[in-house]
């Protein structure tokens, strides 16, 4: 497989505004985010949301930069989210809201983002996308040929400033490093 | 130049402060319950005339003095108001000491001629004591024993050299000793101290045992009695008395930026910082409303904490207005002074990259609770669910993880969900489709097995199925998940995603 030159800036998430990510390997996405991000993260949870990103399975730098919030109810979590941006020390706030979000949600949380120069993306179910955010992304982990290959597909469905684009990006999910696929019949 | 010693007595310390908030006319008694029976704790001079005593029934008291008013005792009050009681004595002298449950010992040496003589100093003791409502009575000797027996029993002052005759006419019991020597003292008629004085010490000692000559040689000098004076903790607590009553929101803030600012000098003079305020707000129908906030790390900076109060200082009732407030950081925490200005300067807000962290953390901590704000720590264990430890973020510091070795890891756990695999899956072989949260998989490629043992020594009910398999399935489908198989109770499960 012919690896591709790129810029890695592509898959990166503009500073200062708010993505968003679906499918099911939303949460390896936010991962890879959280480990090219330099400053502390900031994971918001609902209380009774079952899973927890597990520490030994983490990539190298990302668990003693990780916190992790568990807000109760919707408002108290979308309240932790808009806090989390607003701060500038963060580097990047993953969230993981419940309810699809209002536009004065997606609006405020924008402006959130914004004031705090920092960076938020929130992994969404299918089709409960605000219309506010500056990116969506659909990631799916893709079944890989060989034994030792993670291949995922992240397709940029929403722009704002740029077009839609598909990747599919070998991520082993230890490290930053990752090789892109350069995308047939193109 | 002999010593000179001041001890306080308040004989109705309980009473008269918890008659200092709620005064009642006629007679008062607190109630102790102890066994099963309730006892006067503590009674005030009217019902004291009127035949009651401590430690009397309380049904009895109640028989001989129908209208008596009564409260539970609050042992914990008590002793505050005996703490606050031996602070204030500091005007009197640097030494001072509780004696006792309801008494205080003062070393007054070279201190009376600040007041006037000793004479001057005591009157203004007693003028200040009742000015607060508190019965109290002092005596001024220059043993700790006789100031002790002199100030329960009449109080004075005795001159140098006068000792023997002025505690002479007093009781034995007055002597400290315990209960049976002063009953064995009273059945051969030695009633007063006079009289054990003059007595040889030989036989004394013998029939008495050492206790009675030891109180005895104390309360005249003969045998030395220092007075420990207790270590002043550092009280961080400040107030505010309103002439007239606030009730406006921005008014209580503007007063709380008052209180935080002598707080925060107060703290930065013991080099503490300030882990929980409470700020008690006191209305003027007596009720009183607590603010409380915590802070994700030790602080003493009153712009960043007063952006705390305002949440709940909102929700306060001021009723008819608040005319005292008081501020107490009741938590506090070692913050050396530290150097600022170390090129690790927020871009342009003048706050330090740390430091807003840990506003953010106090906030959230504030609204969803410190326990809901949390960081990894890595664990020693080998059991998935607890090879990581979920702790407070404000209560501890991030701990770099360990290397990544042995077999992988998910990067998402989540608790065991049950996988349907239509009875097709072979012993020893993960299935070959399986469903799982209503989607079909069909498998790929599968490592392991890598088995995994319960901790015998801690009995989770999430491992009573006992041990397990783990594999790392890759789908057809792109999912690659964490399955286990539980071979003393045959199923699949699966509790984690990979990358």
């Amino acid at each position: 497989m012919p690896v591709e030159s790129v810029s890695t800036e592509a898959l990166g998430l503009a500073t200062g505004r708010v993505h968003e990510a679906q499918g099911g390997g939303r949460r390896s996405f936010a991962l890879f985010q959280a480990v090219r991000n330099t400053g502390p993260l900031i994971w918001v949870l609902s209380a009774h949301a079952p899973h927890l990103p597990m520490l030994r399975g983490l990539p190298e730098g990302v668990g003693h930069r990780l916190h992790i919030v568990r807000a109760k109810t919707e408002t108290d979590l979308l309240w932790a989210i808009e806090e989390s941006l607003r701060s500038s020390p963060v580097g990047l706030v993953i969230a993981e809201p419940e309810k699809p979000l209002s536009l004065t949600a997606g609006r405020r949380l924008q402006l959130a983002a914004e004031a705090g120069k920092t960076t938020g993306l929130m992994l969404i179910r299918e089709g409960q996308g605000s219309n506010a955010a500056e990116t969506r992304w659909k990631c799916a982990p893709l079944p890989s040929g060989t034994r030792d290959s993670t291949p995922h597909c992240w397709e940029i469905i929403k722009n704002k400033r740029g077009t839609n684009r598909t990747w599919t990006v070998h991520w082993n999910g230890a490290t930053a490093a990752f090789n892109l696929v350069s995308e047939t019949g193109e | 130049m002999a010593r000179r010693l001041l001890s306080i007595w308040f004989p109705r310390l309980a009473s008269d402060t918890a008659l200092r908030k709620r005064p009642v006319e006629g007679a008062f008694a607190l109630t102790h319950r102890s066994g099963n029976t309730d006892h006067i704790h503590c009674l005030n001079q009217m019902a004291a005339s009127r035949g009651l005593h401590r430690g009397m029934a309380l049904a009895d008291a109640r028989a001989i003095c129908p209208g008596l008013e009564t409260r539970p005792a609050d042992l914990e009050r008590e002793a505050a108001a005996l703490m606050a009681l031996r602070r204030w004595a500091g005007r009197y002298s640097p030494m001072v000491a509780r004696d006792g449950s309801d008494g205080l010992i003062a070393d007054i040496t070279g201190v009376p001629h600040l007041f006037g003589g000793e004479d001057d100093l005591r009157s203004d003791l007693h003028a200040r004591l009742e000015r607060a409502g508190l019965a109290g009575a002092s005596a001024i000797t220059e043993t700790r024993g006789a100031a002790y027996a002199l100030a329960r029993h009449g109080g004075g002052i005795v001159p140098e050299g006068k000792l023997g005759d002025a505690i002479g006419h007093l009781p034995v019991t007055a002597l400290r000793i315990d209960k049976q020597t002063a009953q064995a003292l009273a059945q051969v008629g030695l009633g007063q101290i006079a009289d054990i004085i003059s007595l040889p010490r030989a036989p004394l000692t013998r029939r008495f045992g050492r206790g009675l000559t030891l109180r005895l040689d104390q309360a005249l000098g003969a045998q030395p009695e220092p007075i420990t004076p207790e270590t002043e903790l550092a009280h961080f607590g400040v107030r505010m008395t309103f002439p007239d009553p606030i009730g406006l929101q921005a008014d209580v803030m503007a007063g709380l930026s008052h209180l935080l600012e002598r707080l925060c000098e107060t703290l930065a003079r013991h080099h503490r910082g300030a882990r929980r305020l409470r700020l008690d707000l006191q209305r003027v129908d007596r009720e009183t409303s607590q603010v409380e906030i915590g802070l994700a790390r030790p602080m003493r900076d009153p712009e960043r904490i007063i952006a705390l109060f305002a949440k709940g200082v909102e929700t306060v009732e001021a009723g008819f207005g608040i005319e005292a407030m008081r501020l107490t950081a009741h938590v506090t925490e070692d913050l050396p002074p530290e150097q600022l200005g170390n090129g690790q300067q927020g871009n342009g807000s003048g706050l330090r990259h740390e430091d807003a962290l840990a506003d953010l953390f106090s906030r959230l901590g504030n609204r969803l609770g410190f326990d809901r704000v949390l960081r990894l720590h890595p664990a020693q264990s080998s059991i998935p669910e607890r090879s990581f430890l979920l702790t407070s973020a404000a209560y501890s510091d991030p701990e770099a993880s360990p290397h990544r070795t042995g077999p992988e890891r998910p990067i998402i756990i989540f608790p065991p969900e049950p996988v349907m695999t239509g009875g097709l899956s072979q012993p020893g072989h993960p299935p070959a489709r399986f469903r799982w949260r209503r989607m079909s998989f069909t498998t790929l490629r599968a490592t392991g097995p890598e088995r995994i043992t319960p901790e015998w020594w801690f009995d989770d009910p999430a491992w009573r199925t006992g041990l397990r398999d783990y594999w790392r399935v890759e789908t057809r489908e792109g999912m690659r998940l964490w399955l286990f198989y539980t071979p003393q109770s045959p199923a699949w499960s699966v509790q984690g995603e990979f990358a």
